[in-house]
């Protein structure tokens, strides 16, 4: 399968959103653009178990190579392995989940700016981002994807976002581009030390200076923290997140901080495992931090949006927790949550988006006893709720149990006592969960406007079926996953023990 | 003869059109609508008369020298000066002198193109001041306003004072090593005490012409005080040809004494860079804003040139080519709203994207592509000047322009929010824009989509090198 695939359909369905004239077109477009990447992905799944089941056990599969720059050597080369293909799939999940439940953007109930056309334009381009992002083998080319999203997250905020709008798009985008600037030179550091590449597959075969470790890997692995929240650089979550539309926040917090992850893993760690040895504790800590701080202020929320933002620092924290504790278990503990918080997130900020769309409110204080008006969304929202505090059978707690035990691999007091206080958390996610759903879904209906609400329409049900079929798909049958993610994980602790 | 013909070609064709223009206004005369397209087609030719016949020659003993690379530095000033041409042409065609403002305008690009091909001290100072004279009248072209006769006014006394320093530098230089010729000082270390001063001079002279801080305080009120043509014709075609040089001098005249320079360059680039900035986030007026941006942008270029001369040769010529593009747009759109309702702040952009979608996105394409933010060319210039300034090790040097990035984004990111997010009770009505602007307009977006996504462009400046 050519690569090229994957953001050549893309591009292909922006370009026909950009030539579409009416909103219906606009919107069946998308549509059928973002369907059309499912079924890619999932083709790229089929093919990627074929090649492995077949014994082809190259690291990187379907790798093409296209010469952008002589000097600068820059390559578009392009490949996947077992976290690429998982975090591809991810994408097209939320991006279709995403176009279906920005439907009404532009209609007439909608009380945004409308604008239709540059919204789904804004939205498809960000997944175009994410896609390139995840298939790219050179970290020039990586760069360039990652930084390429900064434009729509920043228009997908600030025009069709809500509440204090302007100032979290302004404090996104540049956070964020803070966290690039870091990342930009120390990729521009590895490049001239390793002999003027930028390919990962060739960085990878050499051995960098520990001295040169040392000062490269915290400004890459800072610059893709900001991406992923990292305590303390979490602070454009909460804002950005519950400022931006509801397929906007399910992008960001679905796949934009995955980026963070992915580059904490694939660039930061895997390229100079020194560096992630010298400073695993830190990360530890800063991660049990964000964990441990990220639950606790979820706990005073009452706004649903500020809730789901909050807890998602929380979760994405398990994902660096398991980066720090450097057994294989742990990475791909971490490499699971990626997915597993991707979809559960999508899932919780549409069915946010859904909740306020009806009753026009995100305080969990006015609502109560919706679920005899909307029992759909309401059972979604259960749904979802135990996925985030980590009920069985639910993604969730696959994801979190592989990071506990393998951070438990590791046998001294202090990875013990840290990821003790990082179990604490899911007591607290347990409280804020049970509570937000006890009052938002039970009791009495407190408005009687509430009486007026009809439960879903058919664009969101698809949705909201699309992402509960994920986190089951996940929760149920894990060893899909985890058979596609262990031997990334495998590959990157091989380097990490130096052999 | 031929030789002349062939190796001057540019500068040939520039007074071709000068003296065209000239007997046209000593003539009968001509439209302004007529007269406009026939300029415009005549520097078209000259543009693409510089990939023609390219060779490397001298003249005039080494006074005069050029090849493959000089050539396409010219070429890439004379798109500039088409794209202005389109670019202003409403304002152009409403200008009772427009053959006046094309001959001052063609005369510095003449002398733009001998200071790039000038290979004598004497030469260089003679083409620097035929550059610089005729802007004054061109900034002094909106008869009406005070302002304009200002701004001319700040720009003639800051550039005389400049060209006083430069030429104390260049008696300096003469004193002691007895040539003017590049290629005779291309031998002298700079060691003596003197002519670290006189090298100091000289270096003063050029940070006037980029305005790096702290010679820029003339930049904002003469960009601000100018016409938008003027004031686009001094920010990219002039602040390009002096980089254009400056590299040259820089490394082949005073290539052996880099130590001398390379930390002052650092320091200059550092303190460019952040007071451009800083001074840019308060900015109300675009062009005000511009001229900071600008200032901040030369910041960025010097870091380049700090990294050796075949990187930063390759990639200030690519900066500067995208570079021409993007601020250009910027230029394009604020003369085209100027002209048609005389509001030139940034509040006034407010809303405009409900009034004006394709001024709005060729304005937000622009503000990315200074920022650098891919996927337009600005993200590769910017890289490609700091992967050339990454060429010294110097790394640290490397993370304060990539924090600086982040400074600007702030304040493009102003313009950005102002089109598109804030509301407007009052906004820029929607405004009928003439096919010459949007053409030119659509160059310039094409140019910011195109240049970076094709690698070659980028292969065929290093190929010249």
């Amino acid at each position: 399968m050519n690569l090229l695939l994957i953001i050549i359909i893309p591009f292909l369905t922006i370009l026909f959103v950009l030539f579409s004239k009416t909103k219906e077109q606009v919107r069946w477009v998308s549509l059928v653009g973002s369907v059309t990447q499912l079924c890619i992905s999932f083709t790229l799944l089929f093919l990627f178990n074929q090649e492995r089941a077949a014994g082809n056990s190259v690291q990187m599969l379907f790798e093409s190579n296209y010469k952008l720059f002589n000097s600068p050597n820059v390559n578009f080369h392009f490949g996947v392995d077992g976290i690429s293909v998982a975090m591809i799939l991810l994408t097209s999940f939320v991006l279709t989940a995403g176009v279906l439940v920005s439907w009404n953007i532009g209609n007439k109930e909608d009380k945004g700016p409308g604008l239709t056309k540059e919204f789904y334009f804004q939205l498809l381009f960000l997944a175009f981002g994410a896609y390139g992002f995840f298939i790219s083998l050179d970290l020039f080319i990586l760069f360039f994807f990652l930084e390429i999203s900064v434009i729509p997250k920043y228009l997908l905020i600030g025009v069709w976002g809500s509440g204090k709008k302007e100032y979290s798009a302004n404090k996104l985008a540049l956070m964020l581009m803070g966290g690039s600037a870091l990342i930009l030179v120390g990729i521009l550091v590895l490049y001239f030390n390793a002999g003027h590449t930028f390919d990962i597959i060739q960085l990878s075969q050499m051995q960098f200076s520990s001295q040169i470790q040392k000062i490269v890997f915290p400004l890459i692995f800072i610059g893709f923290g900001v991406f992923t929240a990292l305590f303390p650089f979490h602070t454009w979550v909460p804002d950005g997140h519950s400022s931006a539309p509801t397929a906007g926040s399910m992008f960001l917090a679905g796949i934009s901080m995955k980026l963070g992850g992915y580059g904490c893993i694939r660039v930061a760690t895997y390229l100079l495992p020194e560096g992630a040895k010298e400073y695993a504790n830190i990360i530890i800590v800063l991660s049990t931090i964000g964990i441990l701080y990220g639950a606790f202020v979820t706990m005073m929320q009452k706004d649903l949006k500020y809730l789901n933002a909050y807890s998602s620092v929380s979760h994405v924290g398990f994902t660096l927790l398991g980066i720090g504790m450097l057994t294989q278990t742990a990475i791909t503990g971490a490499m699971i949550q990626m997915v597993s918080h991707g979809v559960m997130t999508a899932l919780f900020f549409a069915v946010i988006g859904m909740i306020y769309q009806r009753t026009h409110t995100r305080q969990i204080n006015e609502m109560g006893g919706l679920m005899k008006v909307m029992p759909f969304i309401m059972t979604s929202f259960f749904i979802v709720g135990f996925c985030s505090l980590g009920l069985p059978g639910l993604s969730g707690f696959v994801a979190e149990m592989t990071v506990f035990v393998g951070s438990w691999e590791n046998n001294d007091a202090f990875h013990r006592i840290a990821t003790i206080a990082a179990c604490m958390s899911i007591v607290v996610t347990a409280v804020y969960i049970l509570r937000t759903i006890d009052k938002v879904a039970m009791g009495p209906i407190l408005n009687h406007e509430f009486l007026k609400i009809t439960d879903v329409k058919w664009n969101e049900k698809f949705a909201v079926i699309l992402l509960i079929g994920g986190i089951l798909a996940i929760g149920l049958v894990p060893e899909w996953l985890t058979n596609l993610l262990r031997p990334a994980a495998e590959i990157i602790m091989n380097r990490i023990k130096g052999n | 003869m031929s030789d002349l013909l062939i190796i001057m070609k540019q500068e040939l064709m520039v007074i071709v059109i000068i003296f065209f223009l000239l007997f046209v206004k000593l003539g009968k005369g001509m439209k302004n609508e007529t007269l406009l397209p026939l300029i415009q087609i005549l520097l078209l030719l000259q543009f693409i008369a510089g990939f023609f016949f390219n060779q490397t020659g001298q003249l005039f003993g080494d006074m005069f020298y050029t090849n493959g690379l000089i050539a396409f530095e010219k070429a890439i000033l004379s798109f500039g000066v088409y794209l202005i041409s389109l670019l202003s042409s409403d304002w152009l065609k409403q200008s009772k002198h427009m053959p006046e403002y094309f001959m001052l305008m063609l005369a510095a690009l003449l002398g733009m193109d001998l200071l790039i091909s000038s290979g004598n001290l004497l030469m260089f100072y003679l083409a620097l001041e035929l550059a610089t004279i005729p802007i004054a009248a061109m900034a002094n072209f909106d008869l009406e306003k005070k302002q304009s006769s200002e701004g001319a006014m700040k720009f003639i006394l800051s550039a005389a004072f400049s060209s006083g320093i430069l030429l104390f530098g260049i008696s300096l230089i003469y004193g002691i090593t007895g040539t003017i010729s590049f290629a005779a000082l291309s031998h002298q270390a700079v060691n003596s005490t003197l002519l670290i001063l006189a090298f100091v001079f000289f270096f003063t002279a050029f940070g006037f012409k980029m305005s790096i801080v702290p010679f820029h305080l003339w930049t904002a009120d003469v960009y601000q005080g100018s016409p938008i043509a003027t004031t686009s014709f001094l920010s990219v075609i002039s602040k390009g040809s002096v980089a254009f040089i400056f590299i040259t001098i820089l490394y082949k005249v005073f290539g052996q004494s880099e130590t001398v320079w390379y930390w002052m360059l650092v320091v200059l680039s550092v303190a460019t860079m952040l007071i451009g900035n800083l001074f840019a986030l308060r900015q109300q007026n675009i062009k005000r804003f511009l001229a900071f941006s600008s200032i901040a942008q030369v910041g960025f270029i010097l870091v380049a040139i700090s990294g050796g001369y075949v990187v930063a040769t390759s990639a200030v010529v690519y900066f500067i080519l995208i570079y021409i593009f993007s601020n250009l747009a910027v230029f394009g759109v604020a003369e085209v709203i100027t002209n048609a309702t005389g509001r030139e702040t940034i509040n006034d952009y407010k809303g405009l994207y409900r009034t004006n979608p394709f001024l709005s996105w060729i304005m937000a394409l622009a503000m990315f592509s200074l920022a650098g933010i891919p996927p337009t060319a600005g993200f590769f210039g910017k890289l490609m000047l700091l992967t050339a300034g990454s060429n010294s090790g110097n790394f640290w040097f490397i993370l304060i322009a990539g924090l600086n990035m982040v400074i600007s984004l702030y304040y493009y990111l102003i313009v950005v929010r102002a089109i598109f997010m804030d509301k407007n009770e009052n906004p820029i009505a929607p405004i009928k824009i003439s096919v010459m602007a949007k053409y030119g307009m659509i160059l310039c977006a094409a140019g910011i989509i195109l240049v970076g996504l094709i690698g070659k462009i980028y292969e065929y400046i290093q190929s010249l090198i």
